[in-house]
């Protein structure tokens, strides 16, 4: 014990790193062989919840009486994409696809531009009203959203937004979602940065676009791939605004397609499922370190 | 003109380095003001005209008898005060969906946060590797569109076809007739929100667990406390701000449940899955409104009464009893001390 004081101060750190942290830390939690049962466990958790997915692809390249037999089969015989094809060939998906894009990206865009300025005066600016509207903003998350249904669809058809990109995208431009999570990733950045720009005589707009902003791109990034994905996955309201075929979203279609007498082609409706599931999935996995970030920002607190 | 011009560049000089701008504009703290406001605008306007709006519109509805055909002549329609309330609570099917809707919050919010905390726990402690893969994972089902989800999970709750089904079958357990059995439709439909809901909630306690300090544990581990009496007295306390904010959200979410059962079963076998959000959907669809919006205001409140409920259970407030523990301890502690 009373050496490791005289001896040089280059060699402990060196010690240390290579060694000591990774005992330690077996030792001291005491985990070496729970790790395996751990991994067990949270393996079979995920086959649980993969599996689904899995099924949905294999059998989506399967023939419509492989997908019918008894016991059902795992891997298909004869993968191929016939049911893609047909399903291609009776639905405009080009359309539906175009149709969700735009009205996923308005969403989007218009969440990220607004909430962000709300949000921004909600954290770093003293003014009259301002914890009132952030009480507001919370008690929205509240509202279900069959109170606002029947009353915002009268009003999008009075204005005569029914079964236009207009009535799809308004009503979600600006979510208190947004706000909140604009609110308290602002909150963090030091007030020190906006006060100097302040003295220096910016105004408020551009403290906002020039200090503020370009901090807040992991939070920005984060809320435009959650709202792009609530948007996308959007499914009542379209249903109720989108009255005919040419403004369809992708659920919508598949959902209506998926009722009455097409309920019974299989292979059709996994193919459907597919379409839908798998370019959200691919963006999914390319951005999950900003899912991951986002969430966790705003359940902290 | 070159005596003014000094005066000018003089003046300026001091309004840069600004300590005298407040005085001159001492307006400032209104400018403010009218800048945030400023910046609140574009979403204040839109909050307007399609939340406060709504929202009044469907309370206006709910006090009234506006049907579909009034919407020509709303004019025409008839206060009744609080009629529709009393209707609502006295109608029989409101009380079924109100009941399996209990059922559906009851048993799915502590399932999917159970699952969820367990989930969370073994990631941030057990395991060095494959984080991220499990993280992801787990996060799947979340951003998938119901639609698709629905298709899928249709045909694993097939009777004969289905996969759950033939698993069971391994263990010599004959499954029923998932969705179209009044007993089993609703924990079917409770399993699928569970699944497509403990995602969300797995990296929102992730979050939470990063902040339990390491030490803590390492010290109880050193004094013989076991690996669930550290799960009991460190993590749960730290994390507990955490759950709150997990079972707010998702009782919020569950008390509304609509998709599972619009995609799934239709409310059906025999009413067993209608939730109270479908039941106002189909009352908006046969045009009754004001009993429609009457009902989505009794939804409202028990949204309320859940969440004020949530944060009186799990709140800050509830360490109280260690504090109780505490106080008889300390002056045996003392009385100790000094001998």
């Amino acid at each position: 014990m009373t050496a490791p004081p005289t001896t040089p101060p280059t060699t402990p750190p060196t010690v240390r790193s290579a060694v000591r942290p990774r005992r330690a830390k077996e030792r001291s939690i005491g985990e070496a062989r729970p790790q395996v049962w751990t991994y067990i466990v949270l393996g079979l958790g995920l086959l649980v919840v993969a599996s689904p997915f899995a099924w949905m692809v294999l059998s989506s390249l399967k023939s419509e009486g492989e997908i019918r037999r008894v016991p059902p089969t795992w891997l298909p015989e004869a993968p191929s994409l016939a049911n893609f094809s047909d399903l291609f060939a009776r639905l405009d998906f080009p359309q539906f696809f175009t149709n969700s894009a735009v009205v996923a990206t308005a969403v989007t865009v218009g969440n990220l531009v607004f909430c962000s300025m709300l949000g921004y005066v909600l954290a770093k600016s003293e003014f009259g009203g301002r914890t009132w509207l952030f009480r507001l903003v919370l008690a929205t998350l509240m509202i279900p959203g069959m109170v606002t249904l029947v009353p915002l669809f009268v009003l999008v058809a009075n204005i005569g937004l029914v079964n236009t990109y207009w009535g799809l995208i308004l009503p979600f431009l600006a979510g208190p979602f947004g706000v909140f999570l604009m609110r308290q990733f602002i909150q963090g950045i030091p007030d020190e940065l906006i006060d100097a720009a302040r003295m220096d005589g910016a105004s408020e707009l551009r403290v906002f676009l020039q200090v503020v902003m370009p901090l807040c791109k992991p939070a920005l990034a984060t809320l435009a791939i959650l709202t792009f994905l609530g948007s996308w996955n959007n499914f009542l309201w379209p249903l109720v605004v989108a009255t005919s075929e040419e403004k369809y979203t992708l659920p919508v279609a598949l959902a209506l397609y998926s009722v009455g007498q097409n309920q019974t082609e299989y292979g059709l409706l996994l193919a459907g499922a597919v379409v839908i599931v798998v370019p959200v999935l691919a963006v999914f996995l390319l951005l999950q370190r900003y899912f991951v970030q986002g969430i966790a920002m705003t359940g902290i607190k | 003109m070159s005596a003014v011009a000094p005066v000018r560049s003089g003046a300026r000089a001091p309004d840069r380095t600004a300590p005298a701008v407040p005085r001159r504009h001492p307006p400032l703290r209104r400018r403010r003001t009218w800048a945030a406001w400023g910046f609140a605008l574009p979403f204040m306007a839109l909050f307007l005209v399609f939340t406060a709006g709504p929202v009044l519109m469907s309370f206006a509805m709910a006090i009234t008898d506006l049907r579909s055909s009034d919407l020509r002549n709303p004019l025409a329609v008839n206060f009744v005060g609080i009629d529709n309330f009393r209707a609502v609570l006295a109608d029989p099917l409101f009380r079924k969906a109100a009941a399996n809707t209990a059922y559906f919050v009851l048993v799915g919010v502590p399932l999917t946060i159970g699952l969820a905390l367990a989930i969370a726990v073994l990631l941030n402690t057990g395991i060095t590797r494959l984080t991220a893969f499990f993280r992801v994972g787990y996060y799947m089902p979340v951003v998938t569109s119901i639609v698709a989800v629905a298709v899928v999970w249709r045909f694993l709750l097939q009777p004969d076809t289905g996969l759950i089904n033939e698993v069971l079958g391994w263990f010599g357990i004959a499954g029923p007739n998932w969705l179209a059995d009044t007993h089993w439709a609703m924990p079917s439909l409770i399993a699928m929100a569970t699944w497509r809901s403990i995602g969300t909630l797995i990296i929102i306690f992730l979050a939470g667990l990063q902040g339990v300090p390491v030490s803590l544990h390492e010290a109880a581990a050193l004094d013989g406390a076991t690996g669930w009496q550290r799960f009991r007295y460190i993590t749960l306390p730290t994390v507990r701000p955490t759950i709150l904010f997990g079972a707010v959200i998702t009782g919020i979410g569950y008390l509304q449940f609509f998709e599972e059962p619009f995609v799934m079963t239709q409310g059906g076998p025999l009413n067993s899955t209608l939730s109270v959000s479908y039941y106002i959907y189909n009352q908006f669809g046969f045009g009754n409104y004001s009993y429609a919006a009457a009902m989505s205001y009794v939804l409202f409140i028990a949204i309320i009464v859940l969440t004020v409920l949530q944060f009186r259970l799990l709140g800050d407030r509830d360490p109280r009893p260690p504090r109780r523990r505490r106080a008889p301890a300390t002056p045996v502690a003392r009385q100790e001390v000094g001998r």
